[in-house]
């Protein structure tokens, strides 16, 4: 459990005028791993990584990426990370490869390196044909791409995503996912913040929720998924005169708990991993029921704070005290 | 159904292999260069930008010239060759405030946080934007001359101290800029950095002998006219334009232009970089 960590930070406070963005916040990430930090909007995930990125300067606490303090060693820091901000962060009025090529520049690769890796990164990120445009003309998706490409230039060993896939469409969000899977294998480790725990699930090793800046849980996908209840599995029957049947075997698969019908034709039952899903469609099968939609959910974020906080993740600060006792309930 | 299919990648899925930067000497100047050349590229891109130092010298050279020649200086020709320097000047002042406006709206955008989480100067950035502005204030010396020329200018004194006259012009507007340049950093909205900046600009170039000699002004108001740098930048162009005694003006505008940088430059790198 000594693994070398990449990303480490302690006590990271900030305060913007009133609103305090960090409160105390740990972050600590092995090399080679992924960290997910999940949080609503306004949750202090974006302060963090700004701070680990050395854009800004903690007003407490103190961080470390690869060794080098953030604050001190901003130099060495910026040598080894690449950042990929919520909102593109790429030169709207220049091409896309124009952009990689200054960024290119910019790391020192040299004129013929930086056209080099421009080239290569343009065509990993399916940009090839689009590398003459303006970045302004590019899709949401080709923009997204066309940041992360930015980020990866320099070949950094640590690359920080700042909600990477937030407004992108389902197969988009895969593809980025693939990108994040393969920079991990490639060696690079990854801190990424979402407001998705299926996100956080499909790609993290360990996942931080943060709210209100502090850290309320910190726990592997399995761990975090236990306490705040695992998969969904809903189906809507083609005959409603087959509900019964239906709420019937999906009690069967089920993690021991009853179907309830979620809304009006839909039944929808807790399991415990993706096996019941299969299981569901032969015993449905061979029952002789026929559906019009099945899926297996994650809980939203929604339901993961209210499990953590006792409340949605939209309210506001007023059920605190709630919040600390079922806090307290969930460290213990 | 949430667990979608994966559409397959349509390029090739290879991970490109990790490249190692290579550090060399000049980064600053380096670096400097490669954000120059970005805003060349935008500027290229964006012609329309180029108004203020293309339309601007041209109207204000016919508007002044036309209306106000026959009653300044006895003939339309007289006034020209009195006026083309000055105009020159005023519009080299007025161009340098476009980069405070461009600099205002970039800071707002994520490519600034880009550069700062690169390993480049934090400095680089700022030389960048100016250096690569050298381009507008090229265009706004040649474009004077030319519409000057068609309304029958002509530079009385030799091809050398007429080059050495747009170079002291285009040298002013490169210093002269980082007073924009840190109140880009100041100031909220690019509205407000063209608000300021014409505030600034507008009473040195008519407290001054742009448009007129200095005789003719109130003794009160010379004390001001003597003092500020556009006087010495006209001063200094009529001189080598036209032969007029340059007296101390080209030291004058020297000065000015190293005042600018001494005081502006630091205050503008040390603005930025606190700029959250």
């Amino acid at each position: 459990m000594t693994a070398e960590l990449v990303i480490e930070a302690e006590g990271l406070v900030k305060h913007f005028g009133s609103t305090k963005a960090l409160q105390g916040v740990d972050l600590a990430v092995p090399r080679g791993t992924v960290l997910g930090v999940l949080g609503p909007n306004g949750a202090g995930k974006t302060t963090a990584v700004r701070i680990l990125s050395t854009l800004l300067t903690p007003d407490a606490g103190h961080a470390r990426i690869s060794g080098f303090d953030v604050v001190r060693d901003a130099e060495r820091v910026r040598q080894v990370i690449g950042l990929t901000g919520q909102y593109a962060s790429v030169d709207e009025d220049l091409t896309g490869r124009q952009n990689l090529e200054l960024f290119g520049t910019l790391l020192d690769l040299g004129r013929a390196g930086a056209r080099r890796r421009a080239a290569e990164l343009l065509e990993w990120f399916d940009l090839t044909d689009a590398a003459g445009r303006q970045a302004k003309t590019y899709s949401g998706g080709m923009r997204r791409r066309l940041d992360l490409a930015a980020s990866l230039v320099g070949s950094p060993d640590v690359i920080f995503l700042d909600e990477p896939t937030t407004g992108l469409d389902p197969a988009k969000r895969e593809d980025m996912w693939d990108v994040v899977r393969s920079l991990v294998t490639a060696g690079s480790t990854v801190l990424l913040t979402t407001q998705y725990l299926e996100e956080a699930d499909a790609l993290a090793d360990e996942i931080t929720v943060i709210d209100h800046g502090r850290v309320i849980a910190h726990d592997t996908p399995e761990g975090l998924k236990r306490v705040v209840g695992g998969q969904t599995l809903s189906v809507r029957p083609a005959d409603p005169a087959q509900l019964p049947l239906t709420a019937a075997i999906l009690a069967e698969v089920s993690a021991g708990a009853e179907a309830d019908e979620i809304r009006k034709g839909m039944l929808a039952v807790p399991v415990a991993d993706d096996t019941a899903m299969t299981e569901a469609v032969a015993r449905l099968a061979a029952a002789g029921v026929a559906v019009t939609e099945l899926a297996l959910h994650l809980p939203s974020l929604d339901e993961v704070f209210f499990t953590l906080t006792g409340r949605t993740a939209s309210d506001d600060d007023t059920t605190t005290t709630t919040t600390t006792t079922i806090k307290e309930e969930v460290a213990a | 159904m949430t667990t979608t299919l994966s559409t397959p990648r349509t390029s090739h899925p290879v991970m490109p292999a990790a490249v190692t930067p290579n550090p060399r000497p000049f980064r600053l100047l380096r670096h400097s260069l490669a954000l120059a050349k970005r805003s060349l590229i935008k500027t290229a891109r964006t012609p329309e930008a180029l108004i203020d130092v293309t339309l601007q010298p041209v109207l204000f050279l016919i508007i002044f010239v036309y209306v106000f020649g026959g009653a300044v200086a006895g003939s339309t020709h007289d006034y020209l060759q009195f006026l083309l320097p000055g105009i020159l000047a005023q519009t080299i002042a007025t161009g340098c405030i476009a980069i405070g406006v461009n600099l205002n709206t970039d800071l707002a955008k994520g490519i600034f946080d880009r550069f700062r989480s690169l390993p480049v100067p934090r400095s680089a950035p700022l030389l960048g934007a100016v250096l690569g502005d050298i381009v507008r204030y090229v265009i706004v010396t040649l474009s004077t001359l030319a519409i000057g020329y068609v309304m029958g200018f002509r530079i009385t004194t030799d091809p050398l101290s007429a080059v050495a006259g747009c170079a002291l012009a285009v040298l002013f507007a490169l210093c002269l800029s980082w007073l924009p340049v840190y109140v880009s950093m100041k100031v909220r909205t690019p509205g407000a950095v063209q608000g300021l900046m014409f505030a600034l600009i507008m009473p040195l170039s008519f407290a001054s002998n742009v448009f007129v000699g200095t005789s003719t002004l109130p003794g009160w108001m010379q004390g001001f006219v003597d003092v500020n740098p556009l006087t010495h930048l006209v001063g200094a162009v009529r001189g080598l334009f036209l032969g007029s005694p340059l007296g101390n003006h080209v030291w004058w505008t020297l000065a000015w232009c190293a005042g600018f940088v001494v005081v502006f430059m630091p205050l503008a790198l040390r603005a930025y970089r606190k700029k959250v």
